[in-house]
This record gives structure tokens, C-alpha cells and sequence, in this order.
């Protein structure tokens, strides 16, 4: 019984996994896009970006989710995404959103010396922003950094609003079978996910110390 | 014509002028020291000849050529990264780049400068080989490819030997793979003057290097400025420090209130001043010198 539970679990836990992962792969980058379009100095861009990071973090992320998985069939007749699809697309605007805003903290936190500095050696813009202020960013956002992606690993669990099968979801259907420990066991899960994480960027910290900004 | 000739510079921004019509010339090899209060435009100034800030009127000649000309829209805005390169800058925060060696933060500018020679060198290497006859073309692949890696390998040995020469110049050789937090500010300030070298630039320009020092640090980096000089380097310097631009300036200028007010030798504006805002001046810094010597 315990192992077929466990196993069911990981089950369900590798669907999460495959959500945290996607998100982040997506949302990684795709934040670094939108921090620079909130930076921009052509005001619309700038205004629409502003905008759209308001809306997306003035909301609930399973209201989200829901909209991105029914709204398309409700407003335009169309059919559903698959769901674990819709609920990836859904954390990636999310989480793109709250990067954005972690980037354009760390991107506007480096003294214009830095730019000065390189731009009176020659540089161009962009080996600016590569040689000289990424490294100084990296190092300025990994605290608020892990601490975001700590958060989406329990986000996660929102998925299950639309029956995505994951690890919560899994032991939320053995609670309504009368048997309520597995919901508890999943806790195991997260700690140890979360904990392996904590190490990493702890590691990562670790491995940036050797300058200071 | 002198070496540089800066003709009737304006800078304004909003609504207060900090340039009002700036015109001076300087002769290669000399030092010019430029002197004045805060808030008067001599940094302003120093950051429009290495075009930080672009002046609003107002001509730059340097060796005889127009590096700069007010009003002549975007595209000259975007050549003006190489023309730059005349012109190096010391900050008054160093401003070294925190993840870097002493040896990469000097090295960076020059490798990266050379890796872009060498990619237009390919880039023209590729051409001739498309261009050449199909029997001909494994032949000479071969060719350029070694003489590409020769290339690389000489970039690399100039530029490692122009590293260290510049360390040995300012006296850090032995920091060389210290990072700045680990450095004093005079040390930093010194690795940013080696850095400002290494691109040879024509001008090289100071931005108060001491103010932002201990006061036993600033000896240090004084002394490296004057080491500089013999070695018939072309230098502003805008400096609050009176003594040493007495003692390494072959012309001073005072500006006051974003004009010229005086100019001339450091006897002429030291000895005796003609007009009475640099004898306020001179007599307002001497008594805060003597001040702070009595603190």
C-alpha cells in the first residue's frame, strides 16, 4: 500500500516537476524581454509593459490559469488546450511577470559608472551589458530569485483547478477515498525538492562571492 | 592649429546653462589643469570631450580632424563609440568593474576591441576565398586559417605585454590578480588609470582622481599622474587639488559659472590673477587647505 502511494505520488510529482521546469525555462528569459521592454524608453511599449505586469500580478494566478484554459473556448468558440498546456502558459506570463520586475530591480541597481566606464572604453552597448553588468546582476538577484522559485514549486500545486494530475492532486483524490495520510506524505516531496534548490542556490551564491558589488 | 582645439562648447540642461561658450586649445604633450567650485561645469565639460554628454553647440578638433560638431543629427551621435577612443576618461569613483581581475579589468577594453579587428579580418578572408577559383580554394583555407591563428596569437602576446607593462607603470604588478573590493582606493584608482591607458587614447582625462580618496592615499595617485607626464602624454585634469596643479599643469584654466573666467600658465593664474573671482577662489580653497590641516 505505502509503496503503490509513493509511486502513484511520484507519479503526480513528475508532472510537477515537468510544470516547474517548463516554467522556468520559459520564464526566465522571457522575463529578462519584458524587463527591458519596462525599462524602454519608447513610452508605449514602456506603458503597455507597465500595464500588463500590473494586470498579471494583480491577480490571482489560478484565476489565470482558468482563464487561459477556458477562456479561449468560451470567448471565441475554440477548442481547449491540452492541460497541462494551458497551466505551463499560464505560469510562464505569471512568472515572467514577477522576474521582470526582479531583473529590472537588479538591472537598475548597477551605478551608471559601470555604463560610463565601458562606454568611454569603447565598448557598444551590448558588450556593456554582457562583459560588464550581467555578472552584477546575476549576483544582485539570486536572493530574490530563489526565493520566487521556491514559490513556484508550491505553486504548483494550482494546477489541479483544471484536474491536471499533480503530486496534490494525486493525494487529494486518496482523501476522498477515505485515506488522508498521502495528502501529508506529499509534504516529503516539496521538502525535498525544495531543499535540494535551497543547496543549489545557496552554491550558487557561494560560487559569486568572490567579488562584491 | 593646435593638437586640440575646443571651440565655443554649450551644454545645457533644462533650464540652467552649465556651459556657456567653452573655447580652449592644448598642445600635444601638455598638461592642462582645469580649476574651479563645484557645481561650475568642469566636470560637465571633461564628460562632453569624451561625449558622455553631447553638447548642444560647439566644435571638437583633435590633430586636425572634426571629431565633433553640434547639430548634426543621430548618425553622427552613433560613430561617436569610436571616436572615443581619443579620448580616455578617470573617474572620481574609479569605477572598475567589480568582477574582474586588476589584470582583466585592464586587459577587457583591448580584447575586446581586437576581437573585432579579427572577426572583420575574417570576415574579409571569407570574402577572398568565396571569390577564388573552386581548385583553388582548400589551398588557400589553409593559408588564411594560419595566418588567422597568427593574428590571434599576435593580438594575444601585445596585448598580455601591454597588460603588464601598465601594471609595472602604476606599481600594482603584484595585485595583478587581486580584485578591486580587495584594493585601497588609491590602488583602484591607479588600476583605473592603467586601464584608461591601455587603450592609448590621445587625451587622457581626470575627473577630480583624488577626491574621492583618504587624504594620505592621494600622494599615490598624484604621484603616477606626474610619472605620466614625462612621457609627453596629453592630459586634462580637473582637479581640486591647487598644489598639484601648480606643480604639473602647463596651462590652467578656471571656470566659473560655465565660463572661462581665467587662463593661462599656473604663474599667470596662481602668481597673479587678474580677475577677482579667481583671486576669491584661490583665497577661499588656500584657507580651507589651511583649514583642514588644522583638523
Amino acid at each position: 500500500m505505502f509503496w503503490q502511494v509513493t509511486l502513484n505520488l511520484l507519479e503526480g510529482f513528475g508532472v510537477t516537476c515537468l510544470i516547474f521546469a517548463a516554467t522556468l525555462v520559459c520564464a526566465l528569459p522571457l522575463g529578462l524581454i519584458l524587463a527591458f521592454g519596462s525599462m524602454s524608453k519608447f513610452k508605449p511599449l514602456k506603458a503597455v509593459v507597465k500595464v500588463f505586469v500590473w494586470i498579471i500580478r494583480g491577480t490571482p494566478l489560478m484565476l489565470q490559469i482558468l482563464v487561459i484554459y477556458y477562456g479561449p473556448a468560451l470567448l471565441f468558440g475554440w477548442g481547449f488546450l491540452d492541460r497541462v498546456v494551458a497551466v505551463i502558459v499560464a505560469f510562464v506570463i505569471n512568472y515572467a511577470c514577477y522576474f521582470s520586475e526582479i531583473y529590472r530591480g537588479g538591472i537598475e541597481s548597477i551605478s551608471k559608472g559601470q555604463y560610463e566606464a565601458g562606454q568611454v572604453l569603447g565598448m557598444t552597448k551590448s558588450q556593456i551589458f554582457f562583459k560588464v553588468v550581467l555578472l552584477q546582476v546575476v549576483k544582485r538577484i539570486v536572493p530574490p530569485m530563489s526565493n520566487e522559485v521556491i514559490t513556484l514549486v508550491k505553486d504548483t500545486s494550482l494546477a489541479r483547478i483544471i484536474v491536471v494530475e499533480e503530486i496534490l492532486k494525486v493525494a487529494y483524490d486518496y482523501t476522498i477515498r477515505g485515506l488522508i495520510w498521502p495528502l501529508f506524505y506529499t509534504a516529503v516531496y516539496y521538502l525535498i525538492f525544495v531543499g535540494v534548490l535551497t543547496l543549489l542556490f545557496g552554491f550558487i551564491e557561494k560560487k559569486l562571492n568572490y567579488f562584491r558589488v | 592649429m593646435a593638437f586640440l582645439e575646443v571651440k565655443n562648447y554649450r551644454k545645457r540642461f533644462g533650464d540652467t546653462e552649465v556651459l556657456k561658450g567653452i573655447s580652449f586649445s592644448l598642445e600635444k604633450g601638455e598638461v592642462l589643469a582645469v580649476i574651479g567650485s563645484s557645481g561650475g561645469g568642469k566636470t560637465t565639460l571633461l564628460r562632453c570631450l569624451n561625449f558622455l554628454e553631447i553638447p548642444d553647440e560647439g566644435t571638437l578638433t583633435l590633430g586636425g580632424e572634426v571629431l565633433f560638431e553640434a547639430g548634426q543629427g543621430k548618425a553622427a551621435l552613433a560613430r561617436l563609440r569610436k571616436k572615443r577612443l581619443h579620448f580616455g576618461l578617470v573617474f572620481q569613483q574609479f569605477n572598475l568593474f567589480p568582477q574582474y581581475t586588476v589584470y582583466k579589468n585592464i586587459l577587457l577594453a583591448q580584447a575586446l576591441l581586437a576581437k573585432e579587428a579579427f572577426q572583420r579580418k575574417k570576415k574579409d578572408f571569407a570574402a577572398v576565398l568565396k571569390a577564388a577559383p573552386p581548385s583553388e580554394r582548400k589551398k588557400l583555407k589553409g593559408e588564411q586559417r594560419k595566418i588567422l591563428s597568427e593574428i590571434r596569437a599576435n593580438q594575444k602576446q601585445r596585448m598580455e605585454e601591454r597588460t603588464e607593462r601598465l601594471l609595472v607603470r602604476v606599481g600594482l604588478s603584484e595585485k595583478r590578480d587581486a580584485y578591486p573590493y580587495q584594493l585601497s582606493g588609491g590602488q583602484q584608482q591607479r588600476v583605473a588609470i592603467a586601464r584608461a591607458l591601455a587603450l592609448s587614447p590621445d587625451i587622457l582625462c581626470f575627473d577630480e582622481p583624488t577626491s574621492a580618496l583618504d587624504p594620505e592615499l592621494t600622494g599615490e595617485v598624484l604621484r603616477v599622474i606626474k610619472g605620466l607626464k614625462s612621457s609627453d602624454s596629453t592630459m586634462i585634469v580637473v582637479t581640486h587639488e591647487m598644489e598639484f596643479a601648480k606643480s604639473v599643469a602647463d596651462h590652467v584654466i578656471f571656470i566659473a559659472d560655465g565660463v572661462i573666467e581665467e587662463e593661462g600658465t599656473p604663474e599667470e593664474v596662481f602668481g597673479s590673477p587678474r580677475s577677482e573671482k579667481t583671486r576669491a577662489f584661490l583665497r577661499s580653497s588656500e584657507q580651507n587647505r589651511l583649514g583642514g590641516e588644522d583638523a
